[in-house]
């Protein structure tokens, strides 16, 4: 357990939508779901998540904190928007699904080997090394991320994509040098802290 | 006649439908003077409309009945139909009043014999039957019309048509030269009972009602049960006039919706739940029964009505599903409607096709043909809460989403604050 979950769950005991409503995006706006089901039949998702929306805002209701920051369910969401425009209650479900995966990464609860987490942590700490995306280490470290074998295996299958890419400049191969970079990258990064600093202390995970 | 009511005593109703009929007896029968008005050609409104009301499941023709009795026997009451109110001016004691009297092309010698019908070949939507039917362009509004007076469409008037349909009338009531007439009234106080309208079920748009021939609104079944509607009673659905007998209901169709109406339009639970018995009545509960699946979010059996909802929940024929409804689709074979969403008890996923789906469609106040004063105080869903002045009231249908019985209630009280309206400003007067 890292120490911020330790320290959550001491703070909100047993309120577990008290923590949502405090600590996630959104998250004051979950006790207004009335149990209509429309999110659920609305997602396209809907037959391959674990937990529908209306699911989880229930078991956050219910205090079903472990099951709810360990599942996979909200990290499933392709923000296509269907639920927001047909809630009755007008929730704003894609922000909240989003800031729960958000919370339960922070707290390192998030389910492990998601693959969408795993490629928003390859995004994320590829544009902080240089401010920019370098889509070149970007995509082979998409294709290694599980190992070497198949990391051949995944770059032989793109080989066709890549080639065009090239030929069309589209890729330059000598980005795999670090690539361009940000005019001043500390800057970026004293903007990303700062930020950060900001949000944490609104959320209370400072 | 005029000479007596177009004084600041008199007390103006607007809108002929249960509320209105009864706020205007109240009045008239309290000695007051009382004008009518209703912008339909016949008396009734939306409750004329209806096949049985919940919870007796009584027809309302009788309840009509002893209405028109009353009106007709009561010197105190005047009544005009295909008239608007196009302007109010004045304040509380002293309003005067713009009407707009639309033409009928019909005089009151008409007997209602129906030979101007038969002459006539063109037709038009059957407001009666919410377009489900059409009508000769000369018709009788409905079987209990009142006045018991044809109509002509305006659209063969200036036609040869028109021209056949007052040949035929032997009484000499049909004149096509009548035009609209503006009239001015002048009275004490004024109650707006303006009605309620279907919310329009096509915004809703995952439900497909625009789409799909075999979804219809709770307004629309009504028609269909009714012996006197389009169907002579027999549930046959629009699509290709198949009997239908596995009927979805849906709930809150634009209620208790912020895209749609934020409020909960109270009879919506009630009139499924009535509606379930129709199904029951036409096929029985024997080996041919008819199903009925109620999908809801919460069922609301407003007041004392719970034991209906507790008759409703014994019936074998009907189930229900605690769910609303994601979206409709289409079976392109048979033109079924399929059903698909998630069920709240056990999150189960769910896609069910059924005959017929009715959309328990929601209240919102009408505005169509309606004109308030600015006085007048809307609440935040634009049913009408008084009027700065304290001289104007709504009632019924107008002031909040109410059943016939709770309308009638409504109505009698805005007929008493229009009397002692009257009461205070004429001793004002005379002081």
């Amino acid at each position: 357990m890292s120490d911020l979950n330790t320290q959550a769950v001491a703070r909100y005991k047993n309120n577990f939508l008290r923590e949502v409503e405090e600590r996630v995006e959104e998250g004051n706006m979950v006790k207004m779901c009335m149990q209509c089901g429309v999110c659920a039949g609305s997602c396209p998702f809907g037959p391959h998540w674990q937990h529908s929306p209306q699911k989880i805002f229930m078991m956050i209701r219910a205090g079903k904190r472990e099951e709810v920051l360990s599942s996979d369910s909200m990290w499933m969401c392709t923000s296509c928007y269907n639920c927001i425009v047909r809630c009755p209650r007008k929730l704003p479900i894609t922000h909240i699904m989003h800031g729960l995966a958000n919370y339960a990464h922070r707290l390192n609860l998030a389910a492990k080997g998601q693959p969408t987490r795993d490629v928003a942590r390859l995004f994320w700490n590829n544009l902080m090394k240089t401010g920019r995306i370098n889509e070149l280490t970007f995509s082979l470290g998409l294709y290694f991320k599980d190992g070497f074998i198949q990391g051949i295996k995944n770059s032989l299958a793109m080989q066709a994509a890549g080639l065009g890419l090239l030929k069309a400049k589209r890729l330059n191969p000598m980005e795999i040098f670090g690539g361009h970079k940000c005019k001043e990258k500390s800057g970026i990064h004293r903007m990303i802290a700062k930020a950060r600093e900001i949000e944490d202390r609104r959320r209370g995970l400072a | 006649m005029t000479a007596s009511i177009a004084t600041s005593q008199g007390i103006l109703v607007v809108g002929g439908g249960i509320s209105g009929m009864t706020a205007a007896l109240e009045a008239a029968e309290c000695g007051k003077q009382v004008i009518l008005v209703e912008k339909t050609p016949s008396l009734g409104g939306r409750t004329a409309q209806l096949y049985r009301y919940f919870p007796k499941m009584c027809h309302p023709s009788c309840g009509m009945e002893i209405n028109l009795k009353r009106i007709k026997g009561n010197p105190n009451l005047r009544v005009m139909t295909m008239t608007e109110v196009i302007a109010v001016s004045g304040t509380r004691g002293n309003y005067a009043v713009t009407l707009k009297v639309t033409p009928r092309y019909v005089t009151p010698d008409c007997t209602a014999c129906g030979e101007c019908g038969k002459v006539v070949a063109s037709e038009v939507a059957d407001p009666f039957n919410y377009g489900l039917s059409k009508v000769k362009a000369a018709y009788l509004p409905h079987a209990m019309a009142y006045p018991q007076r044809y109509v002509i469409d305006p659209l063969i008037v200036d036609t040869a048509e028109g021209e056949a349909a007052k040949a035929a009338c032997k009484y000499g009531a049909v004149d096509l030269g009548m035009k609209e007439e503006t009239i001015q009234i002048n009275v004490g106080s004024v109650v707006w009972t303006t009605g309620w309208r279907p919310y329009d079920a096509a915004k809703i748009q995952p439900y497909g009602y625009d789409r799909y021939a075999n979804v219809i609104t709770s307004v629309e079944f009504e028609r269909l049960c009714d012996p006197h509607g389009p169907t002579g009673g027999k549930i046959l659905r629009p699509g290709d006039g198949k009997e239908a007998r596995n009927i979805a209901f849906i709930q809150c169709a634009g209620s208790r919706d912020e895209n749609h109406l934020p409020h909960c339009s109270r009879i919506c639970c009630m009139a499924s739940l009535k509606q379930t018995q129709y199904v029951r009545e036409a096929y029985g509960d024997g080996e041919n029964a008819g199903k009925s699946t109620i999908y809801y979010i919460d069922i609301r059996a407003i007041d004392r009505l719970e034991d209906f909802y507790r008759m409703v929940q014994q019936d074998p024929t009907v189930s229900f599903v605690k769910s609303k409804v994601a979206r409709i689709a289409e079976n392109k074979e048979n033109g079924n409607p399929v059903l698909h969403g998630v069920d709240t008890e056990g999150y189960h996923r769910y896609a069910t096709e059924h005959d017929l789906v009715v959309l328990a469609v929601g209240m919102e106040a009408e505005v169509t043909g309606v004109k308030l004063p600015e006085d007048i105080i809307l609440d935040s869903s634009n049913f009408i809460e008084g009027s700065r002045d304290g001289g104007m009231f709504g009632a019924g249908a107008a002031s909040s989403p109410l059943d016939v019985n709770r309308s009638v209630q409504s109505a009698t009280a805005a007929s008493l604050k229009a009397i002692q309206v009257i009461y205070k400003t004429a001793s004002t007067e005379a002081a």
